[in-house]
């Protein structure tokens, strides 16, 4: 079989494994429509550009295969020829590039009324805490982190009292309210991911980095670590559920903050001083 | 030493009289060629066993000695990439396996590839045999250190390997050892492991540095008379430039393996800050991870275009040779590697878009990155078009190029993707990542290997790999690898996460189940298929038809030499005078095909080829 049939056989099924294929994006669950717009964007600029100068290679050699009475062409360049293939290609290199800036813009421009997430991390599990009344998180320091201060909160901080502590890898969040994942972690790199939500970005150890989103589809995700955080690495999952602001408050209510942990805490230091009293 | 050289003494005559007889007489004129400026070197020419195939300084045993070593840690890459897709595809029958290996397997075989088998076989290989032989010198410039430096490569390649046989096993935390994993319990190797590992690399890089030297002083001052550089085949240009930037970027690494080291040794805080393992806060503070990961990717992207850059070169002649036809833009090609090269180092944190760096970084990497797929694009646009109007053989060789061409514009059309900030948010760190850099690194530049091997086998061996095998060879290589690769992006537009042991049972995931077991069939298929070659070396090397001289009508010097395959010294009596670029084939008014570098315009007078 002549070599370029194959090579278009090639061509053509990988255009018709894109239209047909089962495996593609999951449903998008936050605002980031943005992103996969941009993906399909690129996907039929690159494609395009992909067929085109594969099917201009393989008509090349169907045409002018090897004949011992021709002779190729002599023409060591074509200026004009490279003057409009060099200025089209940074015209459409640009295209590209333009809605990407944009979107990356509204990517690190957190709006104001998010509400900020403590995402932490360590090998290999998840906890989260939120601010309580003020609206404002505590600062924190990985030296005071012990089992009675599971965030490492600095006690004498007063936005830390309040502070909402959820010790589990699940975390609720509220539908159409934006939030600011503030992550960190206590060891090495994580990365707090969401597929559905598009969003990631790394917990790195001696700093808090941070992305935003807004869900918009209620229900229960998945989290995934996806920086390699050593042996547990794929087994570091945690959960998400996006609840209507209703539900979510009921879940909020439950929830301990760090005042009552302390609290809590003297309770059980007082009656033990008290058995050990007697 | 001295009487060593006493062979040398008939060239050095002669060579001393070609230096002073340049161009005399007027009917020659058009003939003139600039003397040289200095006289030739003294070559050591071995005469025991050891000092002609071991300890040899001769830089086409050299070249083949880099070959080999990097082909036999590509195996053991390859084997290791086998151990992985069981795991992926069929977890059940890789029993054996625990996580722990995996993730072993997986750092060893990235770094072996990457570095010990890509790096190596371009620069070390290719660039040992071809650079001398393509600008007409004798040897490289420095011999000794030469032959020194694939040896300061053979200890490296000892180091790492030996490293599966330490306590603990070789390291696991990924081809990029980002800290503090790399050297934090909790990842294999993190004692002996990642210590070999970093110790290794710094063998490399030193053993590296002495041969970059070579090659780039060799191109620099041991051109042969008429060889202008803008006349050097795009080979050599690949290669000198790859070089380059081997030599600026490996300091990096170097630096980085370095510091990672006293941290891991000796308790400095480079890379580590307050950490707290199993409930203790350990002996580091203030140190940054994101540092170490500066210093690797700075290293890490023009690593890219070190393997890159030569295979340009390399598939720009083979295209050119196999369509009969000068490579389309020459003077374009030149400067898109330059420029390629010079845009490399600014581009580096596209790897590190969701690190945690600050993300204002992200628009000029994004701006810069974009940058660099304009004259990446001249450079595909220069091949298909080098093929237009050709009288193109469809060869092995040309099947290979072909392939390149299609992978290649793939993987660089999914960096698009990968380099536009945005778009790299859902897409870093899963599957996507792995289709796109093994398809333009990995099988690209595997590519141009392959063809590059089936091209000058008869200059090394004297004589033709076996055409059928190697078509049988090429296609299920170029098949396999395109359906290993191709759907392999789809499974991270799902969002799958690279480095995962195991998949469980994620709704989005499940159905990734029956694409992995293909993927995996398709990647033992296509790593069987590659004994073929050795198969096919085995056998030619036995019974394959001779060569004889220049067997491809190519005009490059390398096929010129007295004697095929070269013996040392490349040139026997008297150096080679360059007369024009390597590319005049089909020349209007020639009576053959091709006119080679050292035909004299004489000879030539009633063409119409350009002046180069």
């Amino acid at each position: 079989m002549h070599a370029g049939i194959i090579f278009f056989l090639v061509i053509l099924g990988s255009v018709l494994f894109h239209i047909f294929t089962p495996w593609y994006w999951t449903d998008v669950a936050s605002n980031w429509g943005g992103m996969d717009d941009t993906i399909t964007l690129t996907f039929w600029v690159g494609g395009g550009v992909f067929i085109a100068v594969c099917l201009f290679m393989i008509y090349c050699v169907f045409k002018f295969s090897y004949k011992e009475d021709r002779k190729a062409e002599y023409k060591p360049e074509d200026k004009k020829l490279e003057r409009i293939l060099t200025w089209a290609t940074t015209l459409g290199v640009a295209a590209l590039l333009a809605p990407g800036l944009i979107i990356w813009n509204q990517f690190i421009s957190v709006p104001k009324n998010a509400i900020e997430i403590d995402v932490m991390a360590w090998q290999w599990g998840w906890q989260y805490r939120l601010p309580g009344e003020d609206g404002k998180l505590g600062t924190t320091q990985v030296v005071n982190i012990n089992d009675n201060n599971p965030f490492g909160i600095n006690i004498d901080d007063p936005y830390g009292k309040d502070d909402v502590m959820i010790q589990s890898d699940v975390i609720n969040l509220e539908n159409n309210r934006p939030v600011k994942i503030l992550l960190r972690s206590v060891d090495v790199l994580h990365n707090w991911y969401v597929p559905q939500f598009r969003a990631k970005m790394d917990a790195v150890p001696g700093i808090v980095t941070y992305y935003w989103f807004e869900p918009n589809k209620t229900g229960k995700y998945e989290v995934l670590c996806a920086e390699y955080c050593g042996v547990g690495h794929y087994a570091m999952r945690g959960g998400v559920i996006v609840q209507d602001d209703q539900d979510y408050d009921n879940w909020l209510q439950d929830q301990e903050t760090f005042s009552d942990l302390i609290a809590k805490q003297k309770i059980l230091e007082t009656s033990k001083t008290k058995l050990a009293k007697k | 030493m001295s009487e060593e050289f006493n062979d040398n003494k008939t060239i050095q005559a002669q060579s001393s009289e070609s230096i002073s007889g340049g161009g005399s007489g007027a009917a020659n004129d058009i003939d003139y060629v600039r003397p040289a400026e200095v006289g030739e070197q003294d070559l050591y020419h071995g005469h025991s066993f050891i000092s002609k195939w071991v300890f040899c300084q001769d830089a086409k045993v050299i070249g083949v000695q880099y070959f080999l070593l990097a082909t036999f840690t590509g195996i053991i890459g390859l084997i290791l990439s086998w151990l992985m897709r069981l795991q992926l595809g069929f977890p059940e029958l890789a029993g054996f396996m625990t996580a722990e290996h995996y993730y072993q397997f997986v750092t060893m075989h990235g770094m072996i590839m990457v570095v010990y088998f890509l790096t190596a076989l371009f620069l070390g290989g290719f660039g040992n045999f071809l650079i001398p032989l393509m600008v007409g010198a004798r040897d490289m410039v420095f011999p000794y250190l030469n032959m020194v430096s694939f040896w300061m490569f053979f200890i490296a390649v000892g180091v790492l390997l030996a490293s599966f046989f330490v306590p603990g096993g070789p390291t696991g935390s990924g081809w990029t050892l980002y800290p503090p994993q790399a050297i934090l319990e909790g990842t294999p190797g993190s004692g002996w492991g990642i210590m070999l590992m970093c110790i290794s690399l710094i063998l490399f890089v030193a053993g590296f540095t002495m041969g970059g030297l070579n090659y780039l002083i060799t191109v620099l001052q041991a051109r042969t008379r008429g060889m202008t550089l803008m006349r050097m085949p795009l080979t050599v240009w690949g290669i000198f430039t790859a070089t380059v930037l081997a030599m600026l970027a490996f300091p990096a690494l170097l630096v980085g393996a370095l510091m990672m080291s006293l941290d891991n040794l000796l308790g400095t805080s480079f890379f580590m800050p307050t950490i707290l393992k199993a409930g203790e806060v350990l002996e580091y503070g203030g140190g940054s991870p994101i540092l170490f990961q500066h210093l690797f990717w700075f290293f890490g992207h023009p690593e890219v275009y070190i393997v890159a850059l030569p295979a340009f070169g390399i598939v720009s002649d083979l295209i050119s040779v196999h369509s009969r036809k000068n490579i389309f833009g020459y003077r374009m090609m030149v400067w898109a590697i330059v420029g390629i090269g010079a845009l490399s180092f600014f581009v580096w944190a596209h790897h590190m878009y969701v690190s945690g760096m600050n993300p204002w970084f992200g628009f000029f990497f994004a701006t810069t990155t974009l940058i660099i797929a304009v004259p990446t694009a001249m450079k595909v646009y220069n091949w298909i078009l080098t093929l237009w109007r050709g009288n193109i053989r469809l060869n092995t060789v040309m099947l290979w190029c072909l392939g390149f061409i299609v992978t290649f514009v793939n993987g660089g059309i999914t960096g698009i993707f990968l380099g536009n900030v945005t778009v790299d948010v859902p897409l870093s760190d899963t599957y996507f990542v792995i289709a796109h850099f093994h398809m333009v690194m990995g099988i690209a530049p595997l590519m141009v290997i392959m063809g590059a091997v089936y091209h000058w086998f008869p200059l090394v061996a004297g004589r033709m790999l076996d055409e059928g095998l190697g078509k049988w060879h090429f296609w299920i290589t170029f098949l396999g690898a395109y359906s290993i690769y191709f759907p392999m992006h789809y499974l991270g537009f799902i969002g799958v996460p690279r480095r995962y042991f195991e998949m469980y049972d994620s709704p989005y995931m499940t159905s990734a189940v029956g694409m992995n077991e293909f993927i995996s069939i398709a990647a033992f298929i296509v790593g069987a298929a590659q004994f073929i070659l050795f198969y096919n070396i085995i056998k030619t090397l036995k019974v394959g038809k001779p060569s004889g001289h220049n067997p491809w009508k190519a005009c490059s010097l390398e096929w010129l030499t007295p004697s095929v395959p070269p013996e040392h010294g490349n040139w026997g009596d008297k150096l080679p005078i360059v007369h024009r670029w390597a590319y005049d084939y089909s020349v209007p008014g020639a009576k053959e095909d091709f006119i080679t570098q050292i035909t004299p315009p004489s000879e030539v007078a009633n063409t119409e080829v350009e002046k180069t």
